[in-house]
């Protein structure tokens, strides 16, 4: 999914925009609770400073997020209020919703007290800084 | 749809609701606009009808909504950046612009529309116009 979809990108901008249809969360590990979970599309990118995740979850605010780091695994789940959906008949559907999950096992140590995580626009972006240990040390040649 | 006291079983009865639509030619009738994105849902509440779009990471300033009789055109941009001299891993994230149309089966008031973008889901609000609404006719 992700080759495909690094084909379809454009530097400029100008592209149009495709619709990438939702994936469904399937896994080894089945949730207790009826319903089905979507993967969030993510983008993964590395800097100096450590990893940077940036993961689309429409729908999902800041008070319905989990985000735990535990045995280098990084896990994101994101639950839906669909309250809102009370009393609403669908007439027409192109997608459909539910709560998101993901995990990512982290090569990397991570400086743990320093994970900063941000909600904007249904993007959550999480920041996870290198220990210091970890960081890349430059080493001058005598 | 009836409220029950599991909220899980009422996602997935919501679930299963959306699923059954899919396949609907409901917006098929009109003309279509130029572009497939944003998916767009669309529920019937009373007289008024909610489209529903997933536009995660679009901003509201890049955003527009337009109105006239029965269409209704949701346009804009979507921005993907990385800070300079980092290196991708993983790219999912599409970005790029937009522009798409859609017809309603019935007029809509542009007056008491209403639009709302929250954590990267646009709601739009519309009321059926009143010139649009069926009238009951007394049978004497």
């Amino acid at each position: 999914m992700s080759e495909q979809h690094a084909t379809q990108y454009s530097s400029a901008g100008a592209q149009k925009l495709a619709v990438s249809e939702k994936k469904e969360l399937t896994g080894s590990q089945e949730k207790t609770v009826p319903g089905r979970f979507f993967v969030p599309a993510t983008d993964v990118f590395e800097t100096e400073e450590g990893l940077t995740l940036a993961m689309e979850m429409p729908g999902v605010g800041r008070e319905n997020l989990e985000v735990s780091l535990e045995d280098g695994v990084l896990r994101v789940e994101g639950r839906l209020d669909f309250s809102g959906y009370a009393g609403m008949e669908p007439v027409y559907t192109e997608y459909n919703v539910g709560h998101y999950a993901r995990s990512f096992s982290l090569s990397d140590k991570i400086d743990q007290d320093n994970i900063d995580a941000r909600l904007e626009d249904g993007v959550l972006t999480l920041t996870l800084p290198r220990s210091p240990a970890a960081r890349p040390r430059r080493i001058e040649i005598t | 749809m009836a409220r029950i006291t599991n909220p899980f079983s009422t996602l997935l009865n919501l679930q299963q609701a959306l699923d059954t639509f899919r396949t609907s030619g409901w917006l098929d009738a009109g003309p279509s606009g130029s572009g497939a994105y944003p998916p767009i849902n669309v529920f019937r509440k009373g007289d008024d009808f909610a489209l529903i779009a997933e536009a995660p990471g679009v901003k509201k300033s890049d955003l527009e909504v337009q109105i006239k009789g029965r269409t209704v055109r949701i346009s804009g941009s979507k921005a993907v950046n990385y800070p300079e001299g980092s290196s991708v891993h993983r790219r999912e994230r599409l970005e790029g612009r937009f522009d798409r149309v859609v017809t309603l089966p019935t007029e809509i008031d542009p007056e008491h529309a209403r639009a709302e973008c929250r954590d990267g889901v646009l709601a739009l609000m519309l009321s059926r116009a009143e010139s649009d609404k069926p009238k009951t006719i007394k049978v004497a």
